[in-house]
């Protein structure tokens, strides 16, 4: 691999040791990719976070130990100097405040937080979030970054125009204290291009709408580059954070376009970039239908458990939940856990948004989320949910029955303790 | 085992870029399904846990593994990552698939590791076949298990 002079020197251990071992980690990994060089990245998103108990035994020896071995692939122990890139850890396993109702170990929240207070001093945000973009990490088009948690890389690069491929642990690691990442696959300009057009037939409009097709579309396109036609109503944030969410969990779709709305096609023609169609899929009320009763891994009416904000609630979400449930009570055999980053709860409890959903009987979380953590209230059996994302990973992960459906579904449901969704 | 057969043990040979350097031999476990890391695997027993998942329940560890590469989450890596740290990684991985999941994941798993092979790996090698991945030479010797 070809390596600039700054690059080697820092190879070579000119900068310290520890950039010399993560210098060696992005060489192994670009040498694995084929990758010909490294490129720039101030924007990066991982997982530096030491809160499961298989980490517990390295983090007794030391935080620097946490990093060398799990973010760097290190076996010499290195000290964690200052990141050099604009850093931020993603979603964690432990909610800072919740962490008794998730049923958590004090000696693991004991150990995030040392871990937290050891990173953050060397530059690591701590947004606890997967929804990065939503709380200050907005890249903007073209920019290079190097982030995790696929429901952001495929937002990150579709939505927003930057450019990164689902990295890792070790790689975001090696980024954040180098400022490099192999330059390969989203970084280079004609591996953006659509392969597959998804034609619809039907209006695609509510949230539960785009998640079934970004469910389906997961599902037939696997890791290829779909362009949407016929959207019809322009979509938001929030519809297109759970659009990727799901076609990133039934699928490894890492980027799309939706000519007229993503910013690097403004027509069919543009998206595909004079390439060949490689296949066409249409979607409709069948394939709808279809999607929507793949979804669902329950028989049992009785729901016990509701997971709201998956990928991590808008303030927007919130206000409607909030609205939803105000003046109500939640069912006496339900548990309703709402998910959204710390930075959006603390304007939902400037807002009243928290005291409306808390009064209702509900629970506001931060930092984590069930699949996450594989922490749910003690004896659930059957839940329920408003994300694609959740609904495929939580009864795979915890062996739940789970039913999805719209956020006034679930809704219905913590307040009567039944399923009645339908599509 | 046909004990009648007289001829040596004939070896097929393919040839491929090398992932992560070294040399390895074992058993092959093949899959035609790409595998999940995070959500996919348990990382103590190095054992395949996803519902519907043809190897579901069987480990891959001490084994050649022979599958198309990784999908699902970014937790690829540190899951595989994971069992190395467990003593429960496969002995090598044969793909076909190059993606950022399986590039980082073989060499943080440090396994002798292999793809772009001259033939599919994966309607060549049958689980039980004896396969030698030598990595730097960019070949995987494969010795059916009729034959073994």
């Amino acid at each position: 691999m070809n390596l600039t002079d700054h690059e080697k020197a820092m190879y070579d251990g000119e900068h310290g040791r520890a950039k010399a071992r993560a210098m060696d980690l992005l060489v192994r990994y670009g040498e694995a990719l084929g990758a010909e060089r490294l490129v720039e990245t101030n924007n990066v998103a991982g997982a530096f976070n030491a809160s499961t108990p298989s980490v517990q035994a390295i983090a007794e020896k030391g935080m620097e130990h946490v990093y060398s071995e799990l973010n760097l692939d290190s076996d010499e122990v290195v000290e964690v100097p200052h990141m050099v890139a604009h850093t931020c850890q993603l979603i964690t396993g432990i909610d800072n405040d919740n962490w008794e109702l998730q049923g958590v170990d004090k000696s693991l929240v004991d150990m995030q937080r040392a871990n937290e207070k050891y990173l953050g001093r060397r530059g690591v945000n701590m947004f606890a979030t997967c929804t990065p973009y939503q709380v200050g990490n907005v890249p903007v088009k073209g920019e290079h970054c190097a982030w995790m948690e696929s429901s952001a890389v495929i937002y990150c690069n579709s939505v927003l125009g930057a450019r990164t491929n689902v990295e890792g642990k070790e790689s975001t690691g090696a980024a954040a204290l180098t400022g490099r990442i192999p330059y390969w696959g989203f970084h280079i300009t004609e591996n953006r291009r659509g392969t597959h057009l998804v034609e619809l037939d039907i209006d695609v409009d509510d949230m539960m709408d785009w998640g079934l097709l970004g469910y389906y579309i997961g599902e037939v396109i696997g890791e290829e580059i779909p362009v949407l036609k016929g959207t019809g109503r322009q979509p938001d944030l929030i519809k297109l954070k759970h659009f990727g969410a799901a076609a990133a969990s039934s699928g490894g779709v890492e980027m799309y376009h939706i000519p007229g709305i993503t910013p690097e096609a403004d027509s069919i023609e543009e998206a595909f970039g004079g390439r060949s169609i490689k296949g066409t899929f249409r979607y409709g009320a069948k394939e709808r239908r279809e999607t929507y009763e793949k979804l669902q891994s329950s028989t049992d009416k009785k729901v016990d458990f509701i997971m709201l904000g998956c990928p991590h609630n808008s303030i927007d979400q919130m206000a409607l939940i909030a609205h939803m449930l105000e003046n109500k009570k939640i069912h006496s055999d339900v548990q309703l856990w709402v998910h959204t980053p710390r930075a959006i709860k603390q304007v939902a409890e400037r807002n009243g948004y928290i005291d409306a959903i808390r009064e209702a009987g509900g629970v506001v979380m931060s930092d984590t989320c069930p699949a996450i953590s594989r922490r749910l209230p003690a004896g659930t059996k059957v839940i329920a949910t408003d994300s694609a994302k959740q609904a495929h990973y939580l009864p795979a992960i915890t062996g739940v029955q789970g039913w999805f459906g719209s956020v006034s579904d679930c809704v219905d449901a913590a307040l009567t303790g039944q399923w009645n969704g339908r599509v | 085992m046909d004990i009648s057969t007289e001829a040596k043990p004939e070896a097929i040979e393919l040839r491929g870029r090398k992932v992560v350097a070294g040399r390895a031999e074992g058993e092959a476990l093949v899959t035609t399904e790409t595998i999940s890391g995070w959500g996919g695997i348990n990382e103590r027993t190095g054992t395949v846990i996803e519902r519907r998942h043809e190897m579901r329940g069987v480990s891959f560890a001490g084994k050649i593994l022979v599958f198309p590469g990784a999908k699902g989450s970014s937790g690829w890596s540190a899951y595989f990552h994971m069992t190395r740290l467990n003593g429960v990684q496969p002995a090598a991985m044969i793909f076909t698939r190059m993606t950022t999941k399986i590039a980082l994941g073989a060499v943080v798993t440090r396994v002798p590791a292999i793809t772009e092979l001259d033939q599919d790996p994966l309607s060549v090698i049958e689980t039980g076949d004896w396969v030698v991945v030598d990595a730097d030479a960019g070949t995987v010797t494969v010795t059916k298990k009729s034959r073994r």
